[in-house]
Order: structure tokens, then C-alpha cells, then sequence
């Protein structure tokens, strides 16, 4: 794999550091007028999802790391392993638990998610920003209340649970934003 | 996508640069200071490790010869000066090789100015009185302080900046969020400094306005004089508003033996890094081994002052057009 010297430094660039494949979120560039210029970065590991602070010393060289987004469509789970497939090329890969993590409870036949992949194997799993899942279990709560005060748990069939207006029932389908985890609306069908 | 044909700055930024280079213009001249101009293609450069330049080649027949865009008119004002100019000011581009970001774009423009006679102290002064001129309108100072490197440096951070201790520094960047600081700077005295400055201390300066830290380490010195009284610290102080470094400013060296001897040492310096030797400015030399008047003198971020005048929060918001558009 390439290296990347500071001077390439940019958001969204995938370097090796500590062994794990990180993505850098900032990239500040330090310097006094007469003095050594640092590279303050913040950094995202792509395994962890945690995010830290490095610094190096401008002029530095380190690994990039194979890293690539790509979107593909969810098919089935065997118990132990998530399949998904490449719509263009019928490519398939398997993600285990660790890949999946907490995408899983999001994961819905046939959606198209993005595949993070590390030297072609599966790193991340993120699912759209929107889904439609429907409901499986939540209190029949008060019919009339539209208020939408409170609100109340809803298990979805995917196994997310969110919190839903009073109005929502069992057997609805409704959207949710999956990086807030958040109720959107009701999906008439 | 946007145009980037198009200035990356409001265009009533250049209202702004304008007013404030005419201002510049006005204050020296009822002080009687001459404007001047010297080459920004030199046929010699600094040797300052810290300085990445952009070379050249003219071509002359039948062998080229290199030449350096300047990283600062110094050598060429205090050529002036040693001729018997007087106290000068000069408006001009430097530039500065593989420095790009928030606060640095490779070309940018210096306001620096000599005053001859002028001890440290008067230069300090009318820094003060210049910034309080431009920023009058723009900008109100919280304060504005003057502060000793080692006073500030200790106050902060407990270390002693003069003397280098390597398990007290390590301890201290262990225990404030900066461990990469241990293995970046090992053994280097000076760029434990230059991080810690940068990591600790100007993020401290942020909120006091103008803040003037005088008596850098005399490791530190570039081409200020080394305190008559204390060998530990140079006669060099630098600006800072909102903890931005706005200019750095020297008690003049003009030992040319002392200038040789600094100029191999951080040639030096150079190959230890495995840089690019740069021969010593010979006729820079010449001109200190005739005499330099005792003066001090000051480098200003005209940019970067434009940027506090303008409340922006990064240099492209005040440059037209700036390395990725230029």
C-alpha cells in the first residue's frame, strides 16, 4: 500500500496507525514562525469506531490503508455469518458479529448498505440513513392521543427498538433514521 | 460544486487589505520610516532548518544558476541598513515551502520594519501603538499584556523552559494529553518547545487580546541577540492576538562572526535531517563584516492580522486566492 506523507493529509484519508486501519476526520497543520511544524490529526479507527488525537511531525511518512466504501445489498443471515452482495458483479461477502456489530438491528432483506472493506475483507457494515421496518411488539397504548407527548417503545422486526407516538401499532411500517435511531414517520403503504 | 475560478475571500475583504496597507502606509510616514523594496528572487536563502524554500533556475547561459524565492526580505533590509538607509519599512510576499492550512498559505504577505536605535523595548511599543491604530473599529483587545517566555511557560505548565530535563517534560506531556510529544521530540530541547508552545501555551493566549511574550530561549534565537544579562535568553519576542501568532521581533544580531557561526550550525542541522545544504548569504555576511547599526525590527503577518481586522477564522478568508485556487 501507498504511503502518505503529512503534506497529503486530508479528511476522509485511510492510514494504518497501531496496526488498525483509521480514517483521519481533521487534519491541523502547526507551525510557530521559527520553529517545527506539526500535523495534529484527529482520527477515526475504522475497527473501533473510537475516535483519538495523534500528532506527527510534518514531513512524515506513514502507511495508507486499503480502505473502500462500497454498497451492497443485504441478503440473508446463517447464523453466524451476514451476506452481502455487490449488485453489479454478484460479488459476494460474509460479515461476522464483529463487522456487524451494531448495524444488525437495522438490517433488513434486500437494503442496500455501505460495506466498509479492509484488504477486501468486511470492516464495517453501515446501513442506510433511512429504513422502513415494521413493528412487532409496542403497547396498544390510547387510541385518540395524538398529542405526542410521550411517546412509547416499539420493537421493530429487526429486532431496534425506538420510541414511537402513541398512535403507532403493531403491523405498522414506519421509518426511522438510523444514525439517531429515531422515529421519522409512518409508511402508508 | 463551487467556482473556484472565483476569490476565496469576500470581496469586501480587499476593501479591508487596502485600507489597512494605506493605514500602514500613513503610520510610518509621519515617523518618518522610508518604504523600500528588495528582490523576492535572491540569489542566496537562510539556512534556518525550520524553513522549507522554493528554488528556481535562471537560465544563463551555459549553466543555469539557482535561485530562492524569499522566505523573508531580511537579509536584503539589513544589506539596506548596514549601506546607511536609515529606519525602513518594506510591504512584501515571502514565501514558505510545504506551508499550507488554516493559518499558513505558501505565499503570504510580511509587513517588516527597522528602527534604528530602537532598543527592544521602543520596538515593543510601537508595535502596540501600530496594532492599536489598525485594530481601532475592528477588533477590541481584551488586553494587552507583555510576558516573559519563562514566566508564561512555567505558569502554565510547571516545566522550566531555559534548562532541559527530558523525564520532567516526558512526565508533564504523559500527564496533559500529549504523549506523542515523547517520541516526536526525544532528546531535541527546542522542539519539546516549539510543541509545547504550540500544544499549551498559545491555546492560553487566546483569550488575553495582545499578548507580547518577550526572551525566548537563547536556543531560540534565529538572528536576535542573546541578552547582555542573562546568556539563557535572546532579545527576541514575538505577537500573539487571540493566541495567533501575529510577528516575531529581534534585538538585532549583528556579530557577523556570531551570524557565521549560527549559519554552519544550523547547516549542521540540516544534514542531521537530511536536508538540502544552502550556502551562508555571503553578501549578508559582507554587510554585518562592515557594520550593522544597532536596531531592532519586526516581521508582521499581514494576512493573518487581516484576519482578526476581518473576525474570520481561517487565512483563505482573507487571501483572494489562496495555494488551491492560485
Amino acid at each position: 500500500m501507498a504511503k502518505y506523507s503529512t503534506n497529503e493529509f486530508k479528511a476522509g484519508l485511510k492510514i494504518m496507525l497501531d496496526a488498525d486501519p483509521c480514517a483521519i476526520i481533521e487534519n491541523e497543520f502547526i507551525k510557530p514562525g521559527k520553529g517545527q511544524a506539526f500535523n495534529r490529526v484527529k482520527i477515526r479507527n475504522l475497527k473501533t469506531g473510537r475516535v483519538i488525537e495523534r500528532t506527527y511531525k510534518s514531513g512524515e511518512s506513514v502507511e495508507g490503508a486499503d480502505v473502500v466504501d462500497i454498497e451492497m445489498q443485504y441478503l440473508y443471515n446463517d447464523g453466524e455469518f451476514w451476506h452481502f452482495m455487490v449488485p453489479d458483479t454478484f460479488e459476494q461477502y460474509q460479515a461476522d458479529k464483529n463487522a456487524i456489530a451494531d448495524s444488525v438491528k437495522w438490517l433488513k432483506d434486500q437494503d442496500i448498505c455501505t460495506m466498509t472493506l479492509w484488504n477486501d475483507s468486511p470492516l464495517t457494515v453501515t446501513p442506510p440513513n433511512f429504513v422502513e421496518l415494521a413493528v412487532s411488539d409496542t403497547d396498544p397504548g390510547l387510541k385518540g392521543d395524538t398529542s405526542g407527548g410521550g411517546g412509547k417503545p416499539a420493537t421493530l422486526e429487526s429486532g431496534a427498538v425506538v420510541r414511537v407516538p402513541l398512535f403507532v401499532q403493531i403491523g405498522e411500517l414506519i421509518k426511522v433514521d438510523t444514525r439517531t435511531g429515531e422515529y421519522v414517520s409512518r409508511v402508508k403503504d | 460544486m463551487e467556482d473556484i475560478w472565483r476569490p476565496a475571500c469576500d470581496l469586501k475583504q480587499l476593501h479591508l487589505r487596502a485600507q489597512m496597507l494605506s493605514k500602514i502606509r500613513d503610520f510610518f510616514d509621519r515617523r518618518s520610516v522610508l518604504e523600500v523594496e528588495t528582490p523576492l528572487l535572491c540569489q542566496a536563502t537562510g539556512t534556518d532548518p525550520q524553513l522549507d524554500f522554493f528554488s528556481t533556475e535562471y537560465h544563463r547561459s551555459p549553466k543555469n544558476r539557482t535561485m530562492y524565492l524569499q522566505t523573508s526580505p531580511e537579509f536584503a533590509m539589513k544589506r539596506l541598513l548596514a549601506a546607511g538607509s536609515g529606519s525602513i519599512f518594506q510591504i512584501c510576499k515571502a514565501f514558505r515551502n510545504a506551508e499550507f492550512g488554516r493559518y499558513h498559505n505558501p505565499e503570504f504577505s510580511i509587513l517588516e520594519w527597522y528602527r534604528i536605535d530602537f532598543t527592544l523595548w521602543q520596538l515593543i511599543d510601537e508595535v502596540i501603538e501600530l496594532l492599536t491604530e489598525l485594530l481601532t473599529g475592528y477588533y477590541v483587545a481584551e488586553s494587552v499584556k507583555k510576558m516573559g517566555y519563562f514566566e508564561v511557560f512555567k505558569e502554565v505548565t510547571g516545566l522550566n523552559p531555559l534548562e532541559f530535563c527530558q523525564e520532567s517534560y516526558a512526565l508533564y506531556a504523559s500527564q496533559n494529553s500529549i504523549m506523542d510529544a515523547i517520541k516526536i521530540c526525544g532528546n531535541d530541547h527546542s522542539m519539546w518547545l516549539d510543541f509545547i508552545f504550540s500544544y499549551k501555551i498559545q491555546p492560553s493566549l487566546k483569550n488575553l487580546g495582545i499578548c507580547i511574550v518577550f526572551g525566548y530561549p537563547a536556543i531560540q534565537s534565529s538572528l536576535a541577540r542573546v541578552n547582555i544579562d542573562n546568556p539563557l535568553i535572546s532579545d527576541r519576542f514575538e505577537v500573539f492576538i487571540e493566541g495567533i501568532e501575529i510577528g516575531n521581533g529581534f534585538f538585532e544580531l549583528s556579530n557577523a562572526e556570531e551570524q557565521e557561526k549560527r549559519f554552519n550550525q544550523e547547516n549542521k542541522t540540516r544534514e542531521l535531517k537530511g536536508l538540502v545544504a544552502v550556502e551562508s548569504d555571503k553578501l549578508f555576511l559582507d554587510a554585518l563584516k562592515f557594520g550593522l547599526p544597532d536596531c531592532s525590527g519586526i516581521a508582521l503577518g499581514l494576512d493573518r492580522l487581516l484576519m482578526v481586522m476581518a473576525n474570520t477564522q481561517a487565512l483563505s478568508d482573507v487571501i483572494t486566492f489562496p495555494l488551491d485556487r492560485a
